[in-house]
């Protein structure tokens, strides 16, 4: 069977899993569409949420920026950054906003700053990191159809954003909650199955965590050793040692990737759905587990890929690779535009270095090392029909979970808490799905144009979430003497800072050339690059927040009640 | 609480990031000591945190709620 068929059979049948999954959970009430009538099992939303937060990013994108944009190392603070923020959010967040027991993260916002402006703000700054994030979904269902599916990317955007329209429109919460399971399972397995195939390869260890720490098979030499040594070989810089820009970048990245994750509202909503306070918290306990599976596999893979390239391209006599002898994937990824090889000193073999101008590997995509990974390690097609699946799985879950965030802030918070207090049930879950349409139409849109937007916008995400939710939550539980004016000033605040310094070195919105202060580095505010910025948002919020506290009039008793509600001791089941 | 967050702290920036060169010279297998907790070790602990912060304040919430019944 050819590989294309037998994609198209792999993909199609996934698709029809999760479109049966949402006709058969499809939601009747407001409960069902918001929080899945608050009945999910703990385990259940664990993995939920880990299809949820896991984006075509993590599936596709991270174990190549790991292994080649950040060489190693640097990459960490993507596997420490996307992890940690569980932890603030199972100690700082989840339990009391599950204990709060509303449907929204605007909707405690509102409460507890009580005002409709803050409930607002809120509003603006969720549907503003939610928008730029589901564009980057959309960007990788585009790729990721096109590539597979032999679709231009325009097609692959448009079946993407009907797929997505159809379930999320339809379900709500509990659709979209029983099917990120199912999805969960594909992109998992999708994930782990080359990566155990590499690592026995490789170091005859089945599994890829340990094979990472293991030796050669037939030598006595360890993986990532001899990774170090041949990369110093052809003049990059060590593996597992080099830093990402300076160890403050690294500080304020990780840190900017914790808290932007522990205030991402999709992430958050996700936590109103289960039965009660302490299933909240062990629910934050599984998720990570579940993510954990493949942030652990990714730094295993990308060392092992790596290894794989940098092997492919040296001839044992230690010359480089001839021209001819190159492998058929090669040719595959060329064709994509992925990769490209240019012989620039006409000698017929293609040198790999970290020069420009002697390197003749003049292109190697990020995405490549988990798209092309089956192949360079010669595995049966059904495996590369199965990462397709996954990439696409991890896309669309993650898409589903941010629109039906956006539209229940729009119908939820905007419309039935601020400006149409009388809307009925029926009409506030038609208004949501309309919302929810518009919101799928808007992001296609954006995943086209400006052309390199999408790009940059998952890492623009997580600085919004940071600057602006994550700060306003926090304040909003554990500091009582923060009041309305404070929280609104702060969140203004924090999202302008981040967006002004991301744009003002990238461009407004990703238009080459329209960032006045330049791209270069030494413009940089210490040395931090614009993607870890958010953390310096978070700051400015805080800052701004507790000043402007201070100089107003303390809240209402009404706000030492909810805080001493949220605070006590919650029943246990006997 | 405060405790569990100090932890946090300590594996990934402490032992991931600022302290990675002197962790370095210790070797867990084929892994050098800091690339391990940046890599791999740091997201172990922060599932344990978790599982154990949940744990605990379940005992709490349980304790606390036989005090009041009595």
């Amino acid at each position: 069977m050819s590989l294309t068929l037998l994609t198209y059979l792999v993909v199609g049948s996934t698709f029809a899993v999760y479109i049966g999954i949402a006709i058969a959970t499809r939601a009747s009430s407001t409960k069902d569409f918001y929080v899945a009538d608050g009945g999910v099992h703990p385990i259940a939303n664990g993995m939920a949420t880990a299809a949820d937060w896991m984006s075509a990013a993590s599936f596709i994108s991270m174990a190549g920026l790991i292994a080649l944009s950040y060489n190693g190392y640097g990459g960490s603070v993507f596997l420490m950054g996307w992890t940690g923020g569980y932890v603030l959010l199972a100690l700082l967040i989840a339990p009391y906003l599950r204990k709060y027991g509303k449907y929204t993260v605007p909707d405690f916002i509102g409460e507890r700053y009580y005002s409709d402006t803050a409930r607002v703000v809120a509003v603006i700054c969720l549907v503003l990191c939610s928008v730029t994030y589901v564009i980057g979904q959309m960007k990788g269902v585009g790729v990721a159809f096109s590539r597979f599916l032999e679709t231009d990317y325009e097609t692959g955007l448009g079946i993407g954003m009907f797929i997505v329209f159809f379930y999320a429109v339809l379900g709500g919460m509990k659709g979209i909650t029983y099917t990120q399971i199912a999805q969960y399972c594909v992109l998992i397995t999708a994930y782990t199955i080359p990566a155990i195939f590499i690592s026995l390869q490789l170091t005859g260890n089945p599994l890829p965590q340990l094979g990472l720490g293991s030796t050669l098979t037939g030598t006595d030499v360890y993986l990532l050793d001899k990774l170090d040594l041949i990369l110093l070989d052809l003049g990059f810089q060590e593996y597992t040692t080099t830093l990402r820009g300076s160890t403050l970048n690294m500080v304020a990245f990780t840190a900017s990737l914790m808290i932007g994750t522990a205030g991402l509202p999709h992430v958050i909503i996700r936590f109103f759905t289960v039965p009660s306070v302490a299933a909240a918290r062990r629910s934050a306990g599984w998720a990570l587990v579940f993510i954990a599976v493949l942030y652990t596999t990714a730094p295993a893979l990308a060392a092992m890929a790596r290894l794989n390239i940098v092997d492919t391209m040296q001839q044992s006599d230690g010359q480089a690779l001839f021209i001819e002898d190159k492998p058929g994937w090669f040719e595959n990824w060329e064709q994509t535009g992925l990769l490209k090889v240019e012989d620039l000193n006409g000698d017929g073999r293609i040198e790999y270095t970290s020069d420009p101008k002697t390197n003749e590997l003049t292109k190697l995509d990020n995405d490549i090392l988990v798209l092309a990974n089956p192949e360079i390690a010669n595995l049966p097609n059904w495996v590369i029909a199965l990462v397709a699946a996954g990439g696409l799985a991890a896309a669309l879950s993650t898409a589903a979970g941010l629109l039906l965030a956006i539209s229940s802030a729009i119908s939820h918070d905007l419309l039935k808490s601020t400006y149409m207090p009388s809307i009925s049930d029926k009409a506030e879950l038609r208004a949501s799905r309309i919302a929810m349409a518009v919101a799928v139409l808007g992001a296609g849109y954006l995943g086209l144009n400006p052309p390199g937007f999408a790009a940059g916008t998952v890492a623009l995400a997580f600085g919004l979430a940071a600057s602006s939710l994550f700060p306003a939550l926090l304040m909003g539980i554990f500091a009582r003497r923060v009041n309305r004016e404070g929280a609104v000033a702060g969140m203004l605040a924090g999202i302008s800072v981040t967006l002004l310094y991301v744009f003002q070195h990238k461009g407004i919105m990703f238009i080459p050339d329209t960032g006045f202060l330049g791209t270069m580095s030494p413009n940089w505010f210490f040395g931090i690059e614009p993607n870890a910025f958010g953390v310096v948002g978070a700051l400015v919020n805080f800052t701004v927040a507790f000043t402007v506290s201070w100089l107003t009039s303390p809240p209402p008793s009404s706000v030492d009640e909810l805080l001493d509600f949220l605070h006590e001791p919650c029943d246990v089941a006997p | 609480m405060f405790r569990l967050l100090v932890i946090w702290f300590v594996v990934s920036f402490g032992f991931g990031i600022l302290l990675v060169e002197p962790l370095n010279e210790i070797r867990l297998g084929g892994y050098k000591l800091g690339f391990w907790f940046a890599q791999q070790g740091s997201i172990f602990v922060f599932i344990a945190l978790i599982f154990y912060f949940a744990a605990a304040m379940t005992r709490f919430e349980r304790e606390y709620q036989e005090e009041t019944e009595r």
